[in-house]
């Protein structure tokens, strides 16, 4: 079904500021194609029918591009889409055994959503925070050093709609359609909210700072190329 | 007091508002761009060649260097690429950073703009980040907002944007000429090089593509000077990186050192392996580097020593598996990892990888022979250096060094008729779920 008229207002405008930034349109297709994920949830025949009249493109060139990518979905998924990381070193330390669980414990397969919509499941590889593992991630939010109990905990809470703590996140976990948006380039208002980094990422300042490492001063005559030192 | 650990890029992440714009100035922040405004761009780049910095991506080519390969008064645009898309299974420092101090990249993307005389700059940041996403955003309309982007910077007369640019779930992309492909709205698979992209990248225009670690650590150089940078880590690899350790250890997290600091040093100054177990192997640089045992703890982590034992430095991505861990089911895993990612663009990679994990699962359930592991071995040889890019090499790495170091253990999972390790026993959970 095509777009209403309000959707299709609400996209041209967002699609004339995502084309805008770029010095030429194609560079637009990732953005937009976040922009028609944030608006239907999915990237459907009339999400890549529109990118395709927005850039010039065949819409066989939209598709190509669509079915390459990971996070464009073709069919849609859940409110909360659930990723969990089964890459080699998350897999060993429990990623394995999480998404089997999950998988058990909503009677979904990859991709699928449970039936009221709210979450589905995928496993993902590495997405770089080996040092939280297991990994799981929720709308690309992340949720660090997940056990199978914790993980069932989450997605019960998700379907539930029970408040929802993010170790290192904004206060409200967004809603899938929200999250393609921000990624599209449309930002939420969130960036000032959560913690500036998680424990794992400060073990090693923290024990700098026990003993009192730091680098090596810089040479006093030192300053920036060409000029003299005002430090 | 030089230190074991040396704290520059990572100095300020336990600051709680280090991402915000007032937090990077109240640590000095913007101060190495007002000066470096001021002075010739060759000196910049000068400086940064003289600081002997090599890339911070995993394949460690010196960054003035690439610098200076833009060609001046050319009449085209320049364009800097910020590879964000960190994705090397193992490698987690570049989210870390932006997420505590995206401010340090920006600072470090307009100094690289200006060296390298380009107008417009991107942040090519993996889609699966959220937080990170909303924290650069919210650094780079910071930087508008003080006017240290846009015109006229700081009254300069130089002019710069910065846009940032979300991928959407392919690890390819972070192959520099597979980046640029998708940033021009294609799917993401690598060019054939020459033409390099410092004279044909992105929009076919001079591009330099650096690593976000690579970019972060720009400031302290203009600012402290390149004797300061080399003053630190080994003879040809100098300065410090973020070191990841992951993995069955008691405190995985990220370390910032000289390069060339040891595992072993590593290890014992962050409490070591998980109690009561013993490392087996590791990687160096993820899992593209070839995997490492508990002989190569005293090997130092920089570029030259680790191709001496056969591996690579890499993304410093240490990856730690200790003897509950199953290398080849890590292997396998890795190799689906591989298969999964390849673009598909060159056969011995596309088709490569596929029948490699068909044979690595065979012998995972104890249904191979050691036939296969020669098989193995041969598909290894028609891959490694016959595709456009990276990928299909380090898809290699961990089935070389795995047969290397533990043939016996996979001959052991055909005598056993299959896997005999216990798979609850390597969980960070362990039986106490």
């Amino acid at each position: 079904m095509p777009f209403s008229d309000d959707a299709r207002s609400r996209l041209d405008a967002d699609a004339d500021q995502v084309i805008a930034r770029y010095p030429r349109t194609r560079s637009a297709l990732l953005p937009l194609l976040h922009l028609v994920q944030a608006e239907e949830g999915h990237v459907s025949d009339d999400g890549i029918a529109y990118c395709a009249e927005r850039l010039g493109l065949a819409e066989s060139e939209v598709a190509s591009v669509v079915s390459f990518y990971t996070m464009f979905k073709r069919h849609p998924v859940g409110e909360y889409h659930v990723g969990v990381c089964t890459n080699t070193l998350c897999a060993i330390m429990g990623g394995d055994q999480i998404l089997a669980d999950l998988r058990e414990h909503l009677g979904v397969a990859d991709d699928e959503a449970t039936p009221d919509g709210k979450v589905s499941l995928e496993h993902v590889e590495c997405n770089a925070a080996c040092d939280y593992a297991p990994v799981v991630m929720v709308n690309w939010e992340f949720f660090d050093t997940m056990t199978p109990d914790s993980a069932r905990e989450l997605v019960d809470d998700l379907r539930s709609g029970a408040t929802i703590t993010l170790p290192r996140g904004p206060d409200r976990l967004c809603t899938w359609r929200e999250a393609s948006r921000i990624l599209a380039g449309f930002p939420d208002g969130q960036a000032r909210l959560g913690p500036q980094a998680g424990p794992a990422s400060l073990v090693g300042l923290r024990l700098a700072k026990e003993h009192g490492w730091t680098a090596p001063p810089p040479p006093a005559s030192t300053a920036a190329p060409g000029e003299g030192s005002d430090q | 007091m030089s230190g074991v650990l040396t704290p520059v890029l990572t100095a300020h992440w336990d600051e709680p508002d280090s991402f915000s714009l007032e937090g990077y100035r109240r640590a000095g922040g913007y101060q190495a761009l007002e000066k470096t405004l001021r002075v010739p761009q060759d000196d910049i780049v000068a400086t940064l060649k003289g600081s002997g910095l090599r890339g911070r991506g995993g394949a460690g080519f010196p960054t003035g260097v690439k610098w200076g390969f833009i060609p001046q008064g050319d009449g085209k645009p320049h364009y800097l690429v910020v590879n964000a898309d960190e994705s090397e299974p193992g490698t987690c420092k570049d989210i870390p950073l932006m997420m505590a101090t995206p401010h340090l990249l920006i600072e470090g993307s307009i100094i690289t703009c200006f060296a390298i005389k380009a107008n417009t700059a991107f942040i090519y940041v993996r889609g699966e980040v959220l937080h990170v996403v909303r924290r650069v955003q919210q650094a780079v309309a910071e930087a508008y907002e003080a006017g240290y982007l846009g015109r006229d910077i700081l009254g300069s007369g130089y002019d710069l944007d910065i846009i940032v640019h979300c991928g959407a779930g392919a690890y390819i992309c972070g192959e520099e000429t597979a980046m640029l492909d998708s940033l021009e709205g294609y799917r993401g698979q690598p060019r054939l090089k020459p033409p390099f992209p410092a004279v044909e990248g992105l929009y076919s225009c001079p591009t330099v593509i650096n690593n976000v670690e690579s970019i972060a650590s720009v400031p302290s150089i203009v600012a402290d000077g390149a004797d300061w940078f080399a003053g630190m880590g080994s003879a040809k690899s100098k300065g410090f990186g973020i070191f990841s350790l992951s993995g069955h250890v008691v405190a995985p997290g990220q370390y910032e050192a000289p390069l060339g600091i040891t595992l072993r040093e590593l290890l014992d100054l962050s409490g070591g392996i998980r109690a009561g177990h013993r490392l087996k192997f590791w990687t160096p640089g993820g899992s593209s580097t070839q995997l490492l045992t508990d002989e190569h703890v005293d090997v130092p982590l920089d570029f030259e020593s680790m191709v001496a034992v056969g591996s690579q430095l890499g993304t410093r991505a240490l990856q730690i598996f200790d003897e509950t861990s199953c290398v080849v089911r890590a292997t396998l895993r890795w190799t689906e990892f591989y298969q999964h990612e390849s673009c598909g663009k060159c056969t011995p990679c596309r088709e490569g990888t596929y029948w490699m994990v068909r044979v690595l699962d065979r012998l995972e359930h104890g249904q191979g022979s050691e036939e296969d592991l020669e098989k193995l071995l041969d598909m290894c040889d028609n891959i490694l250096g016959r595709a456009f890019c990276a990928l299909a090499d380090g898809a290699v790495s961990p089935v070389v060094s795995s047969i290397k170091y533990f043939r016996d253990e996979y001959l052991e999972h055909q005598k056993g008729g299959g896997c005999p390790f216990d798979p609850a026993a390597a969980t960070l959970f362990g039986d106490s779920r």
